[in-house]
């Protein structure tokens, strides 16, 4: 076939130019397979992120054993990580760690138990009926302004100094943000959907049950999230005064003698359970939501 | 709503509305209407957007109360909205279940699929369902409980023109299997025109004219007849001088 060449400039409406013109931006997709992955490339997509979420924790614990071991941090204000890991296997050696744990994981165990139950019987009323909106949303507003730690010397003179106003404390920490979220995500379910299933005949239970619960699961994951967190913030407050064993217990007791590495063993192990608490819910989500069309962030 | 059967029923079956009044505070929408839909039989209330037949539509459903007049429908009745109103977090079985009771209710979801082509769907989410095949669930949701009366909002507004051509013929399909009436509005003279058995055109809150449609399959998609009923409803429409 011949090449027909038109002179650029005549106002021919069936000429093509053959390149785009200078300032017009094109783009052209090709299917990803198409284009050749050099080995290079496909190391540096493995290696770019293998830590996930734990890469600024990791790049951190790394930055502070390196400004440890040249004696930028003194031992006494930071120890490095190692040391830290070296104590904490030395009070588990001593049976001094084991116990403590175990008693603050029962404490957040059975208060975030507690709080979350609370908050999502009192959610779901609240969220579903105008009496349950009328009978919580006040007080739960005055809740959410107490601090945790403004209410523990009345919970130690109310409840007394034994393992109830520890739990409690967890407790009112989970409780306030499952219910604030739980409610705010059932209102908030697509009221065209509420009445598709009215016209379709659903009943009160199916529309519990498949309309308004599965469509306030987004929402009751937020308010899990911010109840795990919570309820740490509110076991670190309940141990930090008039305990005498748990982590708290362990890390009040160390500032006397000024063993800083076991504060930091303390600190720590409180840490690690905020990133366990989330990881659960981000697993939870993963499973549980699998019908939403979200943003994935490349 | 206990209020909504407060007579005796007029007919037996269909639906009707007489003298039938919706206002929106000062706004009169709906101005003293009549309007009846016999058994078996498709309406397609046709006018332009905001006249009002969204808000009669709904009057229909029982999702609003009207202002003044009666309302009589079937206890049975459906509506299918102009988005597909999909529950996203139930797979397209379960949305079809939604209203449905009994052990066979998954079984008879399955037969409806398969009647408006989406078998072997059954276990998709809706959002990896096109917007063709999403309102095609809605249908079966829909038709699923053996409704007597139908309702249809503008249904396949939202859809490409080749995508609604083929929702034409499944509707003119489904309706030899399920007997019901239906109400269809929309503002679409082809639309109308494919389906109807019978065209109201609404204007100014009433019926305006109303056109019975007596044409075989082949003289709706064209012919001389076709175009004068089409003539005839622009023309209803008041646009018959814009052509």
């Amino acid at each position: 076939m011949s090449e027909i060449t038109v002179p650029l400039g005549t106002a021919d409406p069936l000429a093509v130019p053959k390149t785009a013109a200078p300032g017009h931006a094109r783009e052209v997709f090709v299917a990803r397979d198409a284009r050749r992955v050099s080995a290079v490339t496909k190391w540096r997509k493995r290696l770019s992120w293998p830590l996930g979420i734990y890469t600024t924790p990791v790049a951190i614990l790394i930055l502070w054993e390196i400004l440890a071991d040249v004696h930028v941090l003194g031992p006494t204000v930071a120890p490095a990580p190692s040391v830290i890991v070296r104590a904490a296997v030395d009070l588990w050696n001593q049976g001094v760690l084991g116990p403590d744990l175990g008693v603050s994981l029962r404490r957040a165990a059975l208060g975030f138990a507690l709080g979350v139950s609370v908050g999502v019987v009192t959610g779901t009323f609240g969220g579903l009926a105008r009496a349950g909106e009328n009978l919580f949303n006040g007080i739960v507003a005055v809740f959410n302004t107490i601090p945790i730690l403004a209410l523990l010397p009345l919970f130690i003179v109310w409840f007394g100094i034994g393992e109830l106003p520890k739990i409690l404390i967890v407790a009112f920490g989970a409780f306030v943000p499952m219910y604030l979220n739980l409610f705010a995500a059932i209102r908030g379910v697509d009221q065209r959907l509420v009445e598709m299933a009215r016209v379709n005949n659903a009943g009160p239970v199916r529309l519990i049950t498949r309309v308004l619960m599965p469509g306030a699961l987004p929402g009751f994951l937020t308010g899990l999230r911010f109840s795990l967190a919570y309820s740490i913030l509110g076991l670190v407050a309940a141990e930090s005064i008039n305990a005498d064993q748990g982590i708290g217990f362990m890390i009040s007791q160390a500032e006397d003698y000024l063993q800083t590495n076991t504060v930091f063993v303390g600190l720590v192990i409180y840490s690690i359970l905020g990133l366990i608490a989330d990881q659960i819910v981000r697993l939870l989500s993963l499973i549980l939501l699998r019908w939403r069309p979200s943003y994935e962030a490349k | 709503m206990s209020e909504a059967v407060a007579e005796q029923p007029a007919q037996q079956a269909g639906a009707l509305v007489t003298q039938v009044v919706r206002r929106f505070g000062e706004r009169v929408v709906i101005d003293h209407l009549d309007l009846t839909v016999e058994d078996e039989e498709l309406v397609v209330l046709l006018g332009p957007s905001g006249c009002g037949k969204s808000t009669l539509l709904r009057v229909f459903a029982g999702l609003d109360r009207p202002d003044g007049g009666k309302v009589e429908v079937p206890a049975k009745r459906a509506i299918v909205f102009q988005a597909d109103r999909l529950l996203p977090w139930q797979r397209v079985l379960r949305n079809v279940t939604l209203g449905l009771h009994g052990p066979d209710a998954g079984q008879r979801a399955r037969k409806v699929l398969a009647e408006v082509g989406l078998a072997g769907r059954e276990r998709a989410w809706p959002k990896e369902l096109s917007g063709g095949e999403a309102q095609r669930v809605s249908l079966a949701r829909a038709l699923v409980a053996e409704p007597e009366l139908v309702l249809l909002d503008e249904p396949f507004a939202a859809l490409d023109a080749i995508t609604r051509l083929r929702m034409h013929d499944l509707v003119r399909g489904l309706r030899s299997k399920h007997h019901a009436a239906m109400l269809l509005v929309t503002h679409d003279i082809d639309e109308a025109i494919a389906l109807a058995d019978r065209i109201d055109v609404m204007s100014r809150g009433r019926i305006g004219t109303s056109r019975r449609v007596e044409l075989s399959a082949e003289n709706r998609d064209a012919g001389i007849a076709r175009e004068k009923l089409r003539a005839a409803l622009l023309s209803d429409l008041g646009l018959a001088n814009l052509h």
